[in-house]
């Protein structure tokens, strides 16, 4: 639905003992101030979050799906690069 | 049968929590009536958590209320069993939703009083009066805000919307005065220090409409007629028609839960 005036915004909140912002979902609001209110009434109703940040979704910029193959698999072979991959030698002990 | 009328011995205190506990339950009913209307998702919410936030504060004013009266009326019984002529609220509180623009000019004329009112009402010496005014002081902060943005909004908006806000403001202005009127048991209960002089706030209140109206490009009036009557049980006649529908179920069914 095209909604010129009140466009669309991701909602972030960082929980009570979380440590990061998570996206939890998008509204419409007219601008920064008013989408940051609704994101309080709609999104912290049961006290899920102590901040709040919202994000014009204009604003991000998101792979693209049909590129999946060359942005992602490249790096499902590179089982190095997780530190299990590695023996670590008894005398180092408990790490 | 339908249940009747309860009888409430008004005692100045009683009387002093009815009146805040009044004001509350109507105008959370009134914003509940937007509850599925509202003209667009976000605030739909937004006007239901305020309802609820007022609610709960009128739950707690009843209890209180009920409390010191020391009868069987509880808090229940206090909203669902008193007719028109028994309820104590503002005549502000009660005037229908109309469009938008008058339900958001009516929350910003109570919660701009009503943010001053318990904030100050923290510092009461009953100690009941001052954790409900400790809770619903942080309520009534956000109502404010809220009411405040949308109104520079509707105000500096479109014509329309500028139009419609002005025209909202010229209709609810003379129900503004009641809110600062005191009798003498209220009087008393200001001089025991439990109440505090809402005459007292009407000058940080006017500040605060007069600088969301001047960003709004709004004007306030300038006429000081006041309509008076809620306090004392004459109402307009909206009132009758929202307790019909707010008591309807406890009328026809005494004492049904569900």
């Amino acid at each position: 639905m095209a909604t010129p005036n009140t466009p669309l915004w991701e909602v972030f909140i960082r929980s009570r003992n979380g440590l990061a912002h998570k996206h939890v979902g998008s509204l419409h609001s007219s601008d920064a101030t008013m989408a940051l209110q609704a994101a309080r009434d709609i999104y912290t109703r049961r006290g899920e979050g102590l901040s709040i940040w919202v994000v014009p979704s204009s604003a991000i910029t998101a792979s693209d799906p049909a590129e999946k193959g060359m942005m992602f698999e490249p790096a499902e072979s590179k089982i190095y690069r997780h530190p299990t991959f590695y023996e670590v030698p008894e005398e180092v002990g408990h790490m | 049968m339908p249940a009747a009328n309860i009888q409430v011995s008004e005692t100045p205190l009683v009387l002093y929590a009815l009146r805040r506990a009044d004001d509350a339950l109507i105008l959370g009913h009134r914003l509940s009536e937007w509850c599925g209307h509202a003209p667009m998702l976000e605030e739909d919410m937004a006007l239901s958590n305020i309802a609820l936030d007022l609610i709960g504060q009128a739950r707690e004013l009843y209890t209180y209320a009920s409390n010191v009266e020391g009868k069987d009326n509880d808090e229940d019984k206090l909203a669902y069993l008193r007719d028109v002529r028994q309820y104590r609220n503002l005549l502000l509180v009660e005037q229908p939703n109309g469009d938008f623009a008058q339900t958001l000019v009516r929350q910003f004329f109570y919660s701009a009083f009503a943010d001053l009112y318990w904030r100050a009402m923290t510092s009461s010496r009953d100690t009941t009066l001052a954790a409900i005014a400790a809770k619903s002081e942080k309520e009534s902060a956000y109502h404010v805000r809220h009411a405040s943005e949308w109104l520079i909004r509707l105000g500096d908006g479109t014509d329309g919307s500028h139009a419609r806000a002005q025209a909202a403001i010229d209709h609810l202005w003379a129900f503004t005065g009641e809110m600062f009127a005191v009798d003498d048991g209220e009087r008393a209960l200001i001089h025991a220090g439990i109440a505090i002089d809402p005459g007292t706030l009407r000058g940080r209140w006017l500040q605060t409409l007069s600088n969301v109206a001047g960003e709004a490009t709004l004007v306030l009036p300038q006429n000081d007629w006041m309509q008076q009557g809620g306090r004392a049980g004459r109402h307009s006649e909206h009132l009758g028609h929202l307790l019909s529908e707010l008591q309807s179920m406890q009328r026809t069914f005494p004492g049904l839960t569900w």
